[in-house]
């Protein structure tokens, strides 16, 4: 049976997203049992003209609305074993002649001063650079590459970015997002996955918010919690770009865990020790481009975990302090 | 000559959409040129000459811009052709969500603002629905979560039609559009060409400069808003 034929009210109910549009567009309904041509060719003239759509054009548009939605539905979700990295060019033009691949799992650190070009190794792996940046750097998928459509799907890219210059900016509560995430995402139950990412953002950060808070009102360190929650456990991407995680109130180590947990990889441009020596190697970028790349050795790894006790210590501190106490005892890690 | 039209909400980045679409254009060798519409005033004008990119400058005043545009695209075009310009952008402002500048067989861009809020894609008319591509700007200051929830609605809006992110700043994105640009059918002449979709219709003494509020100054087309409470005790 064509989409025509199919009677209006079915077709409502079997297709969620066609019954939003039809609402969206305040067409009146259909009379009992009539089909979608019926109603179509039964609506006012002026209600087409008040929405903006022709006869014809609107039932192309429902037509292509179910097959774009049984699409999204239907795809498999990207699988990203490696990212294949094919140096290009400094700033002053010399060969970066180097291939790097980043595995599913894994943490790579991307460390050097400020303007030094962090961000453009970054963009260049965001828009899947194919030579035709000013790096002239290339990106594989999978070793091969990518098929131009993966290019072209910026709501099932494979590369999520989280930056300290991103906000939330939509009128929503965090579980209202969320929920409308997961739906866009065609997970099937979304109130459940909710309730997840929430819980599992409030794991990540020092102070824990509720789930109808607005999420523009969250905190520094809730926002970004939330903003790695997501990223975790509900964007489609499976390579994730980090341009530096505040040390505001987010648990580093368990975000970090979070993230390489659902075998993503995971890309972070840092200035913090505590980040950089997580990963199993870091790329030192100077002057445009990857001047060295470092494993990160056994004395690295056992200097990690007495920073980390330094942090520890710290953030103890910082949590008393808030709590109205005294900070009068003698600190021996800190001598 | 390519002609294409590219319409956005007013503010969403057109321009600096353009500018960095333009520059790739040109240096393939492709000399490019922009008719911009505008409604009261625009600065444009000059950012585009600093960019040595040729332009010609429309401003509606009081008409309709729409309109405005769509009983001045044919001579827009022929002065591209006398400027012997290879691609033509159109710019235009759809003010009321409700219009649309797009043309059949004219490639159609639609440019969207990430920052307008996730439920921005269900509320833009046929400048959105009826474009070939869509270009989201933006898109690097919201939340990845806002990002996908966004491009989603635009897949709703406009299922099948490409969608990309496109920075006016960094460029991110031009790339692709100008490969589709690239792409296009030229646009010899508008002789014929219909528009995807009629422009609003606005014919009332309002249009002609009426200011007087009350019931005997409303002739023409006029459309009367219903209130629920009314509506029970008919």
């Amino acid at each position: 049976m064509s989409l025509a034929e199919l009677p209006f009210a079915l077709l409502l109910e079997r297709h969620p997203q066609v019954a939003e549009f039809v609402a969206a567009l305040a067409l009146p309904s259909a009379a009992p049992g009539a089909s979608l041509a019926q109603w179509l060719a039964g609506l006012p003239d002026e209600a087409l003209f008040d929405a903006g759509m022709q006869r014809g054009q609107l039932l192309d548009h429902l037509e292509r609305l179910v097959a774009e939605v049984r699409a999204l539905a239907e795809a498999p979700d990207a699988r990203v074993d490696s990212l294949t990295l094919l140096g290009g060019r400094d700033k002053s033009g010399r060969a970066e002649d180097l291939e790097l691949v980043f595995r599913a799992g894994e943490i790579v650190c991307i460390i050097g001063p400020t303007g030094s070009g962090k961000s453009r190794l970054l963009a260049d792996i965001e828009c899947l650079a194919q030579g035709d940046t000013p790096t002239g750097r290339r990106v594989l998928i999978n070793g091969a590459e990518p098929p131009a459509e993966r290019r072209y799907a910026p709501d099932r890219k494979l590369v999520a970015q989280l930056s300290q210059n991103m906000n939330f900016v939509v009128d929503l509560s965090a579980r209202e997002l969320i929920e409308m995430h997961a739906r866009c995402r065609m997970v099937a139950d979304p109130q459940g996955m909710a309730r997840t990412v929430i819980a599992c953002a409030n794991a990540l950060t020092g102070e824990k918010f509720a789930a109808d808070s607005a999420v523009t009102q969250l905190s520094g360190g809730q926002t970004r919690a939330l903003m790695i929650a997501d990223a975790a456990l509900l964007s489609a991407s499976p390579v994730v770009l980090i341009d530096e995680i505040e040390n505001a109130g987010v648990d580093r180590k368990r975000a970090l865990d979070l993230l390489v947990g659902g075998a993503k990889i995971v890309l972070i441009s840092t200035h913090d020790p505590l980040l950089a020596l997580r990963g199993a190697r870091r790329l030192v970028i100077r002057n445009g481009g990857i001047a060295e790349v470092l494993d990160t050795s056994p004395a690295e790894r056992r200097n990690l975990q007495r920073i980390e006790r330094l942090d520890a210590g710290l953030m103890g501190i910082r949590e008393r302090l808030r709590a109205g106490l005294r900070i009068e005892e003698e600190l021996p890690w800190a001598e | 000559m390519q002609l294409i039209t590219v319409a956005g909400s007013p503010s969403v980045g057109k321009t600096s959409v353009i500018l960095q679409v333009a520059k790739l254009l040109k240096q393939d060798g492709f000399a490019v040129g922009v008719a911009k519409f505008d409604a009261l005033s625009s600065d444009d004008g000059r950012l585009y000459a600093q960019h040595e990119i040729p332009v010609a400058v429309g401003l509606a005043g009081a008409l309709c811009p729409d309109h405005y545009f769509v009983s001045n695209i044919e001579d827009c075009l022929a002065w591209g052709q006398r400027q012997g310009l290879d691609v033509l952008l159109s710019e235009s402002a759809g003010l009321c969500n409700r219009c649309s500048p797009h043309i059949g067989g004219v490639l159609a861009i639609c440019v969207v603002d990430a920052l307008a809020g996730v439920h921005t894609p269900k509320k833009i008319g046929p400048m959105l629905r009826l474009a070939d591509l869509v270009a989201i700007t933006k898109g690097d200051i919201v939340s990845q979560v806002e990002r996908e929830v966004f491009a989603f609605h635009v897949r709703l809006a406009n299922p099948g039609a490409p969608a990309l992110f496109c920075n006016g700043l960094t460029g991110q994105g031009a790339a692709d559009l100008a490969r589709h640009i690239r792409a296009a059918a030229p646009t010899p002449s508008l002789e014929g060409s219909r528009l995807r979709f009629s422009m609003p219709s606005a014919v009332c003494p309002y249009c002609v400069g009426e200011t007087a509020i009350g019931e005997t100054h409303q002739r023409g087309n006029v459309k009367k808003m219903r209130f629920a409470d009314r509506e029970e005790s008919r």
